[in-house]
């Protein structure tokens, strides 16, 4: 069963590496590596809309919020009381189970969010979506803002830190393998026509409307789930995380790696988490070079790093050509 | 008398003040290769677009094997066995041949998203059935050669068969080709001629065409019908049509070979 032999040599390779990681890194450099697992999951899931599709979602950090407070209070009223009943099982196994349920209950709540939100407006063509993601980010940013049982603008602390690299970089490697099939899959493809011709797709068969409810809805749910990784990480949420700026820097990172390429949204996810680390040094201009360095990139590379296309391995070792996958 | 296979029944399209369409009544029926004349600007390119669901008409009703189908939904009304091509091309441009054809055989393969995520060795056969299908509609338009080439890297007369190939792999039951000819040259324009009658036999299509090329309409079309400002003013054979006054008036001038 060759297909199987893939996702078993991931889950070695994550539960070895979640062992020795954390024992041999620089507690800095670990955190670094972790908000970039966050940041994958945030780019390819809004490369399902942005790239796959070509709707342009800018409410991102929305659907992140949601998932990560739902899967934070998930955690704390029945989560961790939960985890701590199992007893006679191993603790990472207890906490592993109910973070699992954290992310999922996050994810679905986010998930029924962009249905609601993207029902109404993907039904139309044009830029709806754009200004209703807009609105729907600043919404849910002011309504945690506003209740106090949450935190409010005092943050909600006490999360328990559930989110290990397994879970994290388990998720990673869910979100990259669930695009890469889409996109070689007939939805995929359904996908890619309307974003290239939505009135051809429509005349050829494709249900336009289902096909982005369902990128859309997708997206969200692992922006939910990347966001309940986040309050699991870091064990700490404030709404302040959840800004338009967040949806525009995860917008940065879909275009900067290539509407589309998912080895690109990867990239551009690595590439611009670090920047912001690496410019510490440069205090005041950090941002201002950040800013600079997009502006010089996009002018090079208009398309993005990678186009549409995606990184082959294979090629790498010389086993076949780079190829077009859309 | 049969129902036909398809009935305008008086459609009206009206945009603001313009009637794009004016009580359009016309019957197709199955096996028939029909054309649909006119001046610029005549409401041809309409006319096809109230029948695949683009736009409803105002007035009036489509029917198609005796069911209304105005007010549907366009990808219903295409999976329902009405499938087009366009004047402008709209070819999905960032894919290749092969997938441009693919996209439009989607309808007829039902595996799930779930198997298509999880890859399982059922939806890997129907993925690989549909790609045979899409490839055997490039083969039929002799395109099968440019397959794994993006659709824009196509030469423009290329381009309009890709558009043809796409449209058959809906496997339709009527075909609306809305000017194949245009931008061809007189050689590319023969062979599609040739191309139009070869496939109406192989799938056993109804074919509804718009053409400007009178070489092409006349050559190859049993029926025709002549637009001029949205109103029918014309219908008949080619030779009826070829002989009408009005028709030389408003269309065809006075030079027309006889
Ligand atoms: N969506 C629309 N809104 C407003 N007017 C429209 C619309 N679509 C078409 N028209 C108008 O309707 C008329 C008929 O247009 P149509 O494209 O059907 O002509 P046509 O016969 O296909 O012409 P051509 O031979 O140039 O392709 C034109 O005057 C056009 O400007
Ligand atoms: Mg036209």
């Amino acid at each position: 069963m060759k297909r199987f032999l893939p996702p078993i040599l991931t889950i070695f390779a994550l539960v070895a590496l979640n062992v020795l990681l954390p024992r041999v890194m620089n507690p800095y450099y670990f955190q670094v590596l972790m908000l970039i697992g966050i940041n994958v999951v945030l780019a390819v899931s809004l490369n399902l809309v942005n790239g796959f599709t070509g709707q342009f979602s800018i409410g991102h950090a929305g659907f992140m919020a949601v998932g990560a407070y739902a899967s934070a209070m998930f955690t704390l009223k029945i989560g961790a009381p939960f985890a701590a009943s199992l007893t006679g099982v191993p603790l990472p196994v207890a906490q592993g189970i109910a973070l699992l349920m954290a992310l999922v209950a996050g994810g679905l709540l986010a998930a029924g969010a962009g249905w609601l939100v993207g029902l109404p407006s993907l039904r139309l063509r044009g830029d709806y979506l754009a200004i209703v993601t807009l609105g729907f980010g600043e919404i849910i940013r002011v309504v945690i803002l506003n209740v106090n049982a949450i935190g409010g603008a005092r943050g909600l602390p006490g999360i328990p830190p559930y989110a290990t690299f397994f879970w994290v970089f388990g998720v990673v490697a869910i979100v990259i393998g669930l695009a890469r099939n889409l996109a070689h899959s007939t939805h995929g493809r359904a996908l890619f026509a309307i974003r290239d011709d939505e009135i051809a797709a429509e005349a050829l068969g494709v249900d336009t409307t289902k096909y982005k409810v369902l990128a859309f809805v997708l997206g969200a749910f692992f922006a939910g789930v990347a966001g309940g990784l986040f309050a699991h990480f870091l064990s700490y949420l404030n709404p302040s995380s959840f800004t338009f700026i967040k949806s525009i820097e995860v917008i940065a990172m879909v275009v900067l790696g290539g509407m589309g390429s998912i080895s690109g949204s990867v990239m551009a996810a690595i590439v611009l988490t670090l920047l912001p680390e690496v410019l510490r040094s440069v205090k005041d201009f950090r941002m201002v070079i950040y800013a600079l360095m997009l502006i010089v990139l996009m002018i090079t590379r208009p398309q993005g790093l990678m186009g549409t296309r995606e990184l082959d391995l294979g090629a790498l070792f010389g086993r076949k050509k780079a190829k077009v996958v859309s | 008398m049969t129902t036909p296979l398809l009935h305008l029944d008086k459609i009206t399209m009206q945009f603001g003040g313009l009637k794009a369409v004016s009580e359009v009544d016309y019957a197709i029926h199955k096996g028939e290769l029909v054309g649909l004349i006119g001046p610029n600007g005549a409401g041809k390119t309409t006319v096809f677009n109230c029948i695949t669901g683009v736009y409803t008409p105002t007035q009036g009703k489509v029917m198609f094997e005796g069911r209304q189908i105005s007010g549907m939904k366009a990808n219903r009304i295409a999976c329902g066995g009405i499938t087009r091509t366009f004047q402008n091309i709209r070819l999905f441009s960032r894919l290749t041949c092969l997938d441009n054809v693919a996209v439009a055989a989607h309808p007829h393969h039902k595996a799930g998203l779930a198997s298509a995520i999880l890859q399982t060795p059922a939806f890997e056969a129907d993925e690989k059935a549909l790609k045979a299908q899409a490839f055997e509609m490039l083969d039929v338009l002799g395109l099968a050669d440019y397959a794994d080439q993006p659709a824009t890297s196509l030469a423009y007369g290329q381009q309009r068969r890709l558009e043809i190939a796409r449209a058959l792999a809906g496997k339709p039951r009527l075909l609306l080709l809305d000017e194949p000819a245009a931008g061809l040259n007189p050689q590319e324009s023969e062979e599609l001629m040739t191309l139009i009658t070869g496939i109406r036999k192989r799938f056993e299509l109804t074919i509804l065409l718009i053409e400007h090329d009178m070489k092409v309409v006349m050559g190859i079309c049993e029926r025709i019908a002549v637009l001029d400002y949205g109103v029918k003013i014309a219908e008949g054979t080619p030779v009826e049509i070829r002989s009408n006054p009005k028709v030389i008036e408003a269309y065809l001038g006075e030079e027309m070979p006889a």
